[in-house]
């Protein structure tokens, strides 16, 4: 165990605490929230009035407000929980499982919208809702995990053993990650390449993916919101017998 | 770390390792039957099918489009900047749809290898503009040009 301690920070350990976890994300809240709403709320009216249109699809590209964000955020939060996931399986740390769990709704979500926004700027643009190229198929198959993830939490009926095969499911589907990133490298889709790359400038001008930038940062805040708010329950419904919880009820 | 720990983390390893392993070999062998279309240069090496549904993508090559004056008719050909395809179609074109424009069709190959269409979609790329800069670069002529590695992967 001393030996463990030199190569990992405190604050791991610290947070395998539900009671620690608890307290430092009521504090983080509050901060999280008016970034959010500053940063949505500044996105959406730049976004929708300020940005330019378009050359080719006029005003109806500016859904790529919604659904980049939407789409980049619903593979960050499958990774996290799949980190998360592992985390629980190896170092058996109950924290770790109630973020994996808490992960699975919100990401769902996530995904239908992207799916959803993205359906509706198909049909104006390709002249279709759906096409069952590699990129949108993958991206199916995304929100599919997240919903056996979901299940998976639901009909089992011990939580350990939940946790333990919702993770194992959760780093299986990983796989799909790098799938759905490289698809439209890899495979002819209808789908069009990434206009962001990390190697080179974005293919859009500076006034159109600002914009762009703010909402994917406050797509990311408004899911530390939800997901903090989620855990929080998650961590006081599994420790309501705990002597710190039942003291925190009594106050209120 | 204790070794239970860490025969759990190799466990963990090998799983995602693994798998990754597998759907990529799975990927690999299925890797033609995921294009969601054949480009002109596979049509003209006749790897494409003839007389099954396929669809057939490039970019409609300028001055190519011929519309009938009595009908919704319409031929056009597409290309990948090394062979082109013909492309029959009855009915509406997207709004996108325009000469120089990148499309997906649906359709049947017949025997002169001129695609019979009865879907056509328009494929948009990766560049977006507000409609003054397009204009003073198409002004320039430094338009970005879509590659033919684009339809020909």
């Amino acid at each position: 165990m001393s030996e463990n301690k030199k190569w990992l920070p405190r604050w791991f350990f610290q947070l395998a605490s539900p009671r620690w976890c608890y307290d430092i994300t009521g504090k983080l809240l509050p901060g999280f929230v008016i970034a959010m709403l500053l940063l949505l709320v500044t996105g959406i009216v730049w976004a929708l009035m300020f940005a330019p249109a378009d050359y080719q699809q006029g005003n109806s590209f500016r859904i790529i407000y919604i659904h980049v964000p939407s789409a980049i955020l619903a593979q960050s939060c499958y990774m996290l929980m799949a980190i998360a996931g592992a985390i629980g399986l190896i170092w058996k740390m109950k924290v770790a499982d109630m973020v994996a769990k808490s992960c699975a709704p919100i990401g769902a979500t996530i995904a239908i919208m992207a799916l959803a926004t993205g359906a509706i700027w198909g049909k104006p643009t390709w002249g279709s809702w759906w096409v069952w190229d590699a990129r949108l198929t993958s991206m199916l198959i995304l929100l599919f995990l997240y919903l056996g993830v979901i299940a998976l939490h639901s009909a089992i009926e011990n939580e350990v053993t939940a946790a333990q095969s919702a993770a194992v499911l959760s780093l299986v589907g990983l796989v799909n990650i790098p799938i759905i990133k490289y698809s439209v490298e890899w495979w002819n889709t209808l789908h069009q390449p990434a206009t962001f790359k990390l190697t080179e400038k974005p293919a859009m001008p500076p006034e159109m993916w600002v914009p762009l930038l703010v909402m994917v940062i406050g797509f990311y805040c408004f899911f530390a919101v939800s997901l903090m708010l989620r855990l929080r329950n998650e961590i006081l419904q599994r420790e309501r017998r705990a002597g710190w919880v039942r003291e925190l009820i009594e106050k209120q | 770390m204790n070794p239970k720990r860490k025969r759990r983390l190799l466990i963990v390893l090998f799983l995602v390792f693994g798998v990754c392993v597998a759907v990529g070999l799975t990927l690999y062998a299925l890797s033609q039957n995921i294009n969601l279309f054949y480009s002109p240069s596979q049509i003209a090496k006749g790897e494409a099918p003839k007389e099954t549904r396929i669809r057939a993508g490039g970019m409609v090559v300028d001055g190519s489009v011929k519309r009938d004056t009595q009908s919704l008719d319409v031929t056009f050909a597409i290309t990948d900047y090394e062979h082109t395809t013909l492309v029959k179609y009855s009915g509406i074109l997207p709004d996108l749809f325009r000469e120089g424009q990148g499309i997906v069709a649906q359709g049947e190959l017949d025997a002169n290898n001129v695609l019979q269409a009865s879907e056509v979609l328009a494929k948009h790329d990766e560049n977006y503009m507000p409609p003054e800069v397009a204009e003073a670069l198409k002004a320039t002529g430094n338009m970005p040009k879509p590659e033919a590695e684009v339809f020909n992967k």
